[in-house]
């Protein structure tokens, strides 16, 4: 059992941020542990990834390469991965928590007789892996009982290194895939409909989620947004039940925003939520439970009933503009 | 089988089949039908219901769960009413499956009410202390015996989060699966799915059946339980089996080892009074401290 292994992930030909946070992540614990770190890039054709890769400050770049490959498929990946870990034995493998992960590297550490501790947020002595529970409300510590470490890493829980140097030795390893192992036909990914709302350039955005309770009550809200000059935008419940169109959602699977002022009425914070906004420049929070995780990122709250909140607000807001 | 259920397949199999002139030969509608049945599984799991005050207990390896309100995992909610709309089109049969003790009880027929056929209960006091893949097991062993052509998961649950239950049962059964599927369509050689990618992207996917999918909210309009689905369920079967009649243990490789409550990761202002006074306040430190408006 040696080595930290990063798996990293490239869509249209890159390796995106997460992935370097994911590196970022096991470099800290392979300084923990005492192992060197290496990055895996997998595809039909991954020169241009592993040359990337090799300038981040890395030990080692293993280009896991196949045409079968080309396409993400679980079941590709899977054996693929499989194949390179025992051979390698590492001591953990570290991924970052995209959908893409969500969707295979649980059954590849089952496979291997591994659970995947999937979502950490940060990672302690021991190692210890923190990772949230009950929505973000409570946050738990879990240890690995032996064998490879599988970790994926939430979207910015780790700050991905700017600018490292370094010149890794790069490998190539050519797993055996026959193709009737692969059993699920993708094709092209697509966009939903037209993106007529473009909220990453908002510069203000009044944010609305399940407390609003019913449809009928979101003019409320809409009011508010129009006093500020603000866009509307929603949590992923409201757009589930159809009250906002989804392109108004922000949130993993909808738009990152990153606003001057983020007011978030009724929302909880689930981190599916958080990750869509947490980097605006100042949040608020107006919402009645005053333990909901929203608070834990808002750099002003109410707690308080946003029925009532809500239309004052307005009001002191129409007030101080005239 | 009784006739109405007939006139849903004839509607199936004119509206996705699209071939001509079968719609009065019924013989051939009902053996095009016949082959077209599903039986489907959903594992379902009962959480703390969303609003609840959830505390850590007494010795910091779990929560507190006296006087606790319960209710059905929102994304298996949509599973379940998946799997109900694909009966509805395809006829088959809907399986419940849920591990827990013996409140669980409550959310099985809260299933069975809203049109789940039966049920299977894995009864387990264990389940805190169970990792992914040995609550996957419990599944997979009550599940495998069914021999059914799909299997049907939320895609995570609200308290735990990990996401992994569906992919792992996947695996343990030997399945093609896909996650975060938003729309099933029963197709002649399998299924077409359409799965959630990250930012607003989408995915077209074809897989064989027997498969299993784990099923993100937000692509069904869920449906409430009626009075007559509630009087129904009563009579419905719920048959109970425990963990060692499935020969499953329940050593865990990852533990779980404390819980509490999360860091704070930032500074929050929280501005007391009355709403008037409370926006008031915000609105004075919106333009003269944080200086965004």
């Amino acid at each position: 059992m040696s080595g930290v292994y990063v798996v990293l992930e490239a869509r249209e030909g890159r390796t995106g941020r997460t992935s370097w946070e994911a590196v970022a992540a096991g470099q800290r614990l392979g300084a923990q542990i005492n192992e060197p770190v290496t990055a895996i890039v997998m595809g039909a054709a991954t020169e241009g990834l592993a040359a990337e890769a090799a300038g981040k400050g890395l030990g080692k770049v293993v280009r896991l390469e196949h045409p079968l490959l080309a396409q993400y498929t679980a079941d590709g990946f899977i054996v693929a991965l499989q194949q390179l870990f025992e051979k390698e034995s590492p001591a953990a493998v570290v991924f970052p928590h995209t959908y893409q992960v969500r969707d295979y590297a649980p059954a590849l550490a089952a496979r291997m007789g591994q659970v995947l501790i999937s979502d950490v947020v940060a990672i302690g002595d021991g190692p210890t892996f923190t990772r949230q529970l009950m929505q973000g409300r409570l946050t738990g510590s879990y240890r690995q009982s032996g064998g490879t470490c599988f970790v994926s890493v939430q979207a910015g829980a780790f700050r991905a290194e700017s600018g490292a140097a370094g010149n890794a030795e790069v490998t190539t390893f050519s797993p055996t895939i026959e193709e009737a192992q692969i059993r699920t036909r993708p094709d092209a990914p697509f966009r939903g409909s037209a993106q007529t709302v473009d909220l990453g350039s908002a510069q203000l955005i009044v944010s609305v989620g399940r407390g609003i309770k019913d449809a009928d009550n979101l003019p409320l809200v809409q009011e508010l947004a129009t006093a500020l000059g603000a866009e509307l935008a929603a949590s992923r419940p409201i757009c589930d039940n159809g009250w906002l169109p989804m392109e108004r959602q922000v949130g993993s699977s909808g738009q990152t925003v990153a606003p001057k002022l983020y007011l978030a009425v009724g929302i909880s914070g689930a981190i599916q939520h958080l990750v869509g906004m947490k980097g605006s420049q100042c949040i608020v929070a107006i919402n009645k439970d005053p333990e909901a995780p929203i608070f834990e990122v808002a750099d002003y709250g109410i707690a308080g009933d946003l029925f009532e909140v809500v239309p004052a607000l307005t009001e002191a807001i129409k007030a101080a503009g005239q | 089988m009784g006739r109405p259920t007939v006139l849903v397949w004839e509607e199936w199999s004119i509206e996705i089949c699209g071939i001509p002139g079968l719609k009065n030969e019924t013989w051939g509608t009902q053996l095009f039908a016949e082959r077209c049945r599903m039986k489907i599984i959903v594992a379902i799991k009962q959480v703390p219901e969303r609003d609840a005050q959830v505390r850590v207990d007494a010795a910091g390896k779990w929560i507190d769960e006296s006087g606790l309100q319960w209710a059905l995992n929102e994304s298996d909610a949509y599973a379940l009413e998946e799997a109900l709309q694909l009966k509805e089109k395809n006829g088959g049969e809907v399986v419940v499956v849920s591990a827990g003790p013996e409140r669980v009880g409550t959310t099985i027929r809260e299933a069975l009410a809203k049109g789940a056929d039966r049920a299977i209960h894995i009864d387990c006091d264990d389940l805190g202390s169970r990792d992914a893949l040995g609550v996957a097991r419990l599944l997979a062993a009550a599940v495998k015996p069914e021999n059914a052509d799909l299997v049907l998961t939320g895609l995570q649950s609200e308290d735990l989060g990990l996401g992994q239950t569906g992919v792992i049962v996947a695996e343990l059964l030997g399945l093609p699966h896909s996650t975060l599927i938003l729309q099933v369509e029963k197709t002649e050689t399998g299924l077409k799915v359409k799965r959630e990618l990250e930012e607003g992207w989408f995915q077209t996917i074809e897989l064989p059946t027997p498969a299993a999918l784990t099923i993100q909210s937000g692509g069904n309009k869920l449906r409430y339980a009626t009075l007559m689905g509630i009087k129904k369920a009563r009579t419905k079967e719920v048959r109970r089996v425990t963990a060692a009649e499935l020969g499953v243990d329940g050593a865990p490789v990852v533990v779980l080892e404390r819980i509490a409550l999360p860091q704070k990761q930032k500074t929050t202002q929280m501005l007391p009074g009355n709403a008037k006074e409370a926006a008031a306040a915000l609105v004075e430190k919106l333009k003269f401290e944080a200086r965004v408006l």
